[in-house]
């Protein structure tokens, strides 16, 4: 029977959705195969993100709640992951696949001698044992893989995952003991960026609209792709062009090693579409593509394609989008 | 100070990958081959380092067939000082990567080891995190920005997160993984080739370094991602807009 710890994501205390998907995903084995799964939730001033985490039907929600967890210090939390997927006797380890995740699970997984596997889109029970699906080389291979030894590290992909039914019996709440004095202290943290507030996360949004290189500076990229994100109250990306020419920063890049997005719909501002870019947000609901180039990459997976000068489309988009 | 440099030969990232037909694996015939590109921005950023203290040993290392030979030739080539490769079966998994440059780690005992986040062909973005937790050593992961402080004792890295840049300085020795946007690397040059040929390779079989390590990750069969059905082209934007109102429903 599965035993299925998640590690519940957060940003200083506000809950990632996709730790939704990832109890999904726990939800999706126990109803196969049985089992029960429990959500672990690690940092500082994090009883709101805890309580919304009760409503999913886990088995139990573990708090860790201590000022030296308050930065996701990957030392220290899979320090602590490793003690709690200990006592828990757990079969599985899942997170989201986000930076927090890559940075955190892989740690506690070697600390555990278990095997992982990263980004995970489908699972099935194969005897006492699972099958599972993952993406590899950049979205072009789709690898059926098995993972041995009992207990297995896992990222999933939360479009692949539905979020379970919220329920009304709450899951009780657990806290973990935290011994302050032996967390490990190799990683000092000194500082992170200052977060623009206003538009949602590109992972979370139900509409994304993201720039290429054929935006030429940081006031034309608000502008168009800002202005068109906000018109139709999305969130806004780019391809790794603007990243490396400082347009934009790396938080907004989608892409192979950036963040992998599948909203209602995306819309590729002068994107060309290379394979790395493709791999971010293939799994979109409906894909609009804007580009000058009719033969660009692009508009082989665009639902609709506009062949356009993007600073004469676009602001016409917004123009008749708001009427 | 010395750095080690994983280096992973993996294919080309502007090749085609193909599938053979019966799904067992990659067709890599006819394939280029290329170092894993944040593994050459980590080698760079180790001869940026060793430029800048004017002293340093870079030690670059592989793990796999003979052919990997070419990238560490490569990674000579752009300056590194001796090669190690570890001849071992074709697929290892992150964890059993980690144990063996764990082992590697022993022997080299470097100042730090400066590795890619990656590896752009299984995608699983593990083994310098777990390398890192065998190790007992801190870990900087997804950096790019980094600044050796406090005498060259420390590093104090910009990491790559979702929710921006997050710094954090780690004591040495630590493990630092690499992303995109630390540097680019320098294209090899015909002296640099030259004298790569004279520059020590040593081989050494995974039995020698007293590891076992097997992948706990079995590969059944590989498969395309779906294809998206084909799209259509819309002349204008008020035919766009209809169309996503209308036909997607999407708005
Ligand atoms: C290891 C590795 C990892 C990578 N990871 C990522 C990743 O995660 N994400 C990512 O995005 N990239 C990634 N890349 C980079 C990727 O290969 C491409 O270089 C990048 O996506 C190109 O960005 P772009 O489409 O904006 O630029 P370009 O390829 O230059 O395309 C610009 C497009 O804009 C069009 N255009 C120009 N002007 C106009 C105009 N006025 N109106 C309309 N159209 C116009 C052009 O026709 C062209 O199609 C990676 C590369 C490597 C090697
Ligand atoms: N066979 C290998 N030889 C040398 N280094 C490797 C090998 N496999 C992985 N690595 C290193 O580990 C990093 C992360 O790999 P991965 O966990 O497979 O994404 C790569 O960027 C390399 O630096």
């Amino acid at each position: 029977m599965s035993k299925i710890l998640v590690i519940a994501e957060h940003d200083a205390g506000q809950l990632k959705l996709a730790t939704l998907s990832a109890m999904g995903f726990a939800h999706k084995v126990c109803a196969a195969t049985g089992g029960s799964y429990a959500v672990l939730i690690v940092g500082h001033g994090i009883a709101a993100a805890a309580e919304t985490l009760r409503s999913y039907a886990a088995g139990c929600v573990l708090v860790a709640d201590h000022s030296a967890l308050k930065e996701p210090l990957a030392d220290r939390y899979a320090h602590v992951i490793n003690d709690v997927a200990r006592s828990q006797q757990a079969t599985m380890v899942v997170g989201a696949a986000s930076t927090f995740s890559k940075d955190v699970l892989p740690r506690a997984a070697a600390l555990l001698d278990a095997g992982m596997i990263s980004d995970v889109i489908d699972v099935n029970p194969d005897g006492n044992d699972f099958i599972f699906k993952r993406v590899m080389f950049a979205g072009n291979v789709i690898a059926t893989v098995k993972l041995e030894g009992a207990l297995k590290f896992l990222t999933v992909r939360s479009a692949a995952f539905m979020p379970p039914q919220k329920v009304a019996a709450l899951s009780p709440v657990t806290s973990v003991t935290v011994d302050a004095g032996s967390l490990p202290a190799q990683i000092e943290f000194l500082g992170s960026e200052a977060k623009v507030a206003g538009r949602p996360d590109s992972t979370e949004a139900r509409v994304v609209i993201s720039g290429g290189r054929a935006i030429k500076n940081s006031e034309d990229f608000e502008r168009l792709i800002g202005g068109l994100a906000d018109v139709m109250g999305g969130a806004v990306g780019s391809s790794r062009a603007l990243v490396d020419s400082g347009i934009t920063p790396n938080s907004l890049q989608v892409g192979q090693t950036g963040k992998v997005v599948a909203p209602d719909l995306y819309v590729a501002v002068g994107i060309s579409g290379a394979i790395q870019h493709m791999a971010g947000m293939k799994d979109t609901k409906v894909i609009v593509a804007i580009n000058k180039d009719a033969e660009a990459p692009i508009f082989e997976v665009a639902d609709y394609g506009l062949v356009g000068d993007v600073y004469q489309v676009v602001p016409e988009l917004m123009e008749k989008l708001r009427k | 100070m010395k750095i080690l440099v994983p280096l992973k030969r993996v294919p080309d990232p502007d090749t085609k990958i193909r599938i053979k037909a019966d799904g067992s694996g990659v067709d890599f015939d006819g394939v280029k081959f290329a170092v894993n590109p944040f593994d050459a921005i980590a080698l760079e950023e180790a001869l940026r380092i060793k430029e800048n203290l004017g002293d340093a040993e870079i030690v670059v290392v592989s793990i796999g067939n003979d052919d990997c030979v070419e990238q560490l030739r490569n990674g000579l080539a752009m300056g590194a000082d001796r090669a190690v490769l570890i001849k071992a079966a074709d697929e290892l998994d992150s964890l059993a990567i980690a144990k063996i440059l764990a082992a590697v780690y022993k022997r080299e005992q470097p100042s730090f080891v400066l590795m890619g986040k990656q590896a752009i062909d299984d995608d699983s973005n593990q083994a310098g995190q777990m390398l890192a937790a065998l190790l007992g050593l801190g870990q900087a992961t997804f950096v790019s920005k980094l600044e050796l402080i406090e005498n060259n004792s420390k590093a104090r890295c910009g990491r790559e997160t979702d929710a921006g840049i997050e710094t954090v300085a780690v004591k040495f020795p630590a493990i630092i993984t690499t992303d995109l946007r630390l540097n680019e690397p320098r294209y090899v040059s015909l002296p640099g080739i030259m004298k790569a040929k004279k520059k020590p390779l040593e081989e050494i079989a995974l039995s020698d370094l007293g590891v076992s390590a097997m992948s706990r990750t079995k590969i059944l069969a590989l498969e395309p991602p779906p294809k998206r059905k084909a799209g259509v082209r819309v002349k204008t934007v008020d035919e766009l807009v209809d169309k996503l109102r209308n036909e997607a429903k999407i708005i």
